[in-house]
């Protein structure tokens, strides 16, 4: 029967000590301990977050790089194709420039030797008429000296016109 | 050589606990297991340590007694455990008493509230000691006995605290961690050899259930006090009835909690102490072989039970707070919960523990 009466002077004590106990746990173990345990449970969080947020950033940060290089490679390309294009026409243009200019020589020499040529053949058509005169001269005046062969001349003349 | 060792060993055990029989059992003639176990388990007023061929090995606590006519006196319990009195004090049967049978009142220092003085000095340096911990740790991974006590601090917050009161469970934190390592401790330092039977004492359990009841009185709401007076969804006459039920379980819930912990702790004791018997009764030795192995088997299982017990009253403790405190929200989802209403009243009445451990997840939803 002891056994489930309660004892007047420990239930005294145990409400003393007890609640003295808890005062002071209270104060100076659980309100650090659940403090510390929060604040570092607040801290993994943060770094969690953090971490994920890393994750994120560095992923776009990763697919930007991927795009510019792609964009870096295809302006590359597209530059290779446009200075090829450009060369091609530059040789192209440089080829027929040359054509035309070597045409236009051509036949600015052609000309110049059709020129050449009608001056020398005139000078030489001069010269030979020069010639033929002297020499019609010299030989008309040796075949003229006479009167008698001027009178024939002048006879033959006369009948070949015939005066209509 | 080991085994051979282990065996000479147990045979020398066995030889010192065959010889003391009878050499007791010619002194007093009958063992009375019945008074030596209640002896073991009740409060007194010296420390009995052990005894051995040379004498008994006791410390003698102090006796602290007020008597409304002559004022306070105090001296060692020495002069009166063996019967004798001192001034007009004497023992009857671990009771203080006056020879002239005029009214005192023992605030005696008792082998518990030693034992209670020990184990509440032992929680505040372990305590105090972790909490420093974590200050001079700050940042870094838990260590040592702040790194083994931590899961349970969590645990008692995160399982029982969070779950069982809701929101609110910050306020209630220290007298739940209070409770919980204040029984664990009590209860395993309860089973070292010597030692005191503190939680397996009623005053203490008591005590205990009585500050839970206190705490869940001062965090009810109104809905809680409505729940007991005028019971939503029960027919009106019913309603007239349950307002004892629900008062009487007011009151039972606490009674549980006292007389659940007491009775376990007691009865733990009790068993192993029934077991050692066993070989005083028989007044044979070769029973140690079945006394012994049951024996280790009660205490091991103890060592749960110690843990056990303190975990159930915390997450009693923590539902009749998250009980109180609960916000009522039945009317928003019309009658479809009329049924569970009922459900909790009853669980209230009946205060099973099954029935009740399931409320905090209904109560969850």
């Amino acid at each position: 029967m002891s056994l489930i009466t309660p004892e007047f002077g420990l239930l005294f004590w145990q409400t003393l000590i007890f609640l003295l106990l808890f005062l002071l746990l209270a104060k100076f173990a659980w309100k650090p301990i659940l403090g510390s345990l929060k604040e570092r449970e607040d801290s993994i969080d943060e770094a969690l977050r953090m971490a994920q947020n890393a994750k994120l950033e560095m992923q776009s940060l990763k697919a930007g790089n991927e795009k510019l290089l792609a964009d870096a490679r295809h302006e590359r390309d597209q530059m290779l194709k446009e200075g090829q294009v450009i060369a091609n026409r530059l040789i192209e243009q440089a080829k027929t420039t040359a054509v035309e200019e070597a045409s236009r020589i051509a036949q600015q020499a052609r000309e110049a030797i059709q020129q050449e040529k009608n001056q020398a053949l005139a000078e030489v058509k001069n010269t030979a008429a020069q010639l033929s005169v002297d020499i019609a001269e010299r030989v008309l005046r040796r075949e003229l000296a006479e009167p008698a062969a001027q009178q024939n001349l002048v006879d033959a003349y006369l009948k070949d016109i015939k005066l209509n | 050589m080991k085994r051979l060792l282990t065996l000479f060993l147990c045979l020398c055990t066995f030889a010192g606990f065959a010889a003391e029989p009878t050499e007791t059992g010619k002194k007093e003639e009958a063992f009375n297991p019945g008074q030596v176990i209640l002896h073991h388990v009740a409060d007194s007023h010296e420390w009995h340590w052990f005894s051995t061929d040379n004498g008994n090995f006791i410390t003698y606590l102090p006796i602290i007694a007020y008597q409304p006519s002559k004022g306070l006196s105090v001296f060692s319990s020495k002069h009166i455990v063996e019967g004798e009195t001192y001034g007009n004090f004497k023992l009857e049967e671990e009771h203080l008493v006056t020879t002239d049978g005029s009214k005192v009142y023992d605030f005696s220092i008792t082998k518990n509230v030693a034992a209670l003085a020990v184990s509440s000095l032992v929680l505040v340096i372990v305590f105090i000691s972790v909490a420093r911990t974590y200050k001079r740790r700050a940042g870094q991974a838990p260590s040592g006995l702040q790194g083994f006590l931590e899961p349970f601090v969590i645990f008692i917050r995160d399982e029982v605290a969070k779950k069982s009161i809701g929101p609110k469970y910050e306020r209630y934190m220290p007298y739940l961690l209070t409770v919980f390592f204040f029984i664990w401790f009590n209860n395993l330092l309860g089973l070292t050899p010597g030692a005191a039977n503190l939680t397996g004492n009623v005053a203490v359990t008591a005590m205990l259930a009585v500050l839970t009841l206190i705490v869940t009185l001062f965090s009810s709401n109104k809905n809680y006090w409505t729940h007991i007076f005028w019971t939503p969804g029960v027919p009106l006459p019913l309603r007239i009835i349950m307002i004892p039920v629900e008062l009487v379980g007011v009151i039972v819930k606490p009674f549980s909690l006292a007389v659940r912990l007491f009775a376990n702790i007691t009865a733990g004791h009790i068993i192993i102490l029934s077991f050692i018997s066993l070989i005083f009764i028989f007044r044979s030795a070769y029973t140690g072989f079945l006394s012994v192995p049951f024996g280790l088997f009660i205490s091991v299982l103890e060592l749960l039970v110690a843990i056990l017990q303190a975990y159930i009253f915390t997450l009693l403790t923590a539902m009749y707070i998250g009980g109180a405190l609960e916000e009522h929200h039945d009317e928003e989802h019309g009658h479809g919960h009329e049924h569970d209403d009922y459900g909790f009243a009853e669980e209230r009445q009946g205060g099973s523990n099954f029935a009740n451990l399931t409320k905090p997840d209904i109560a969850a939803h």
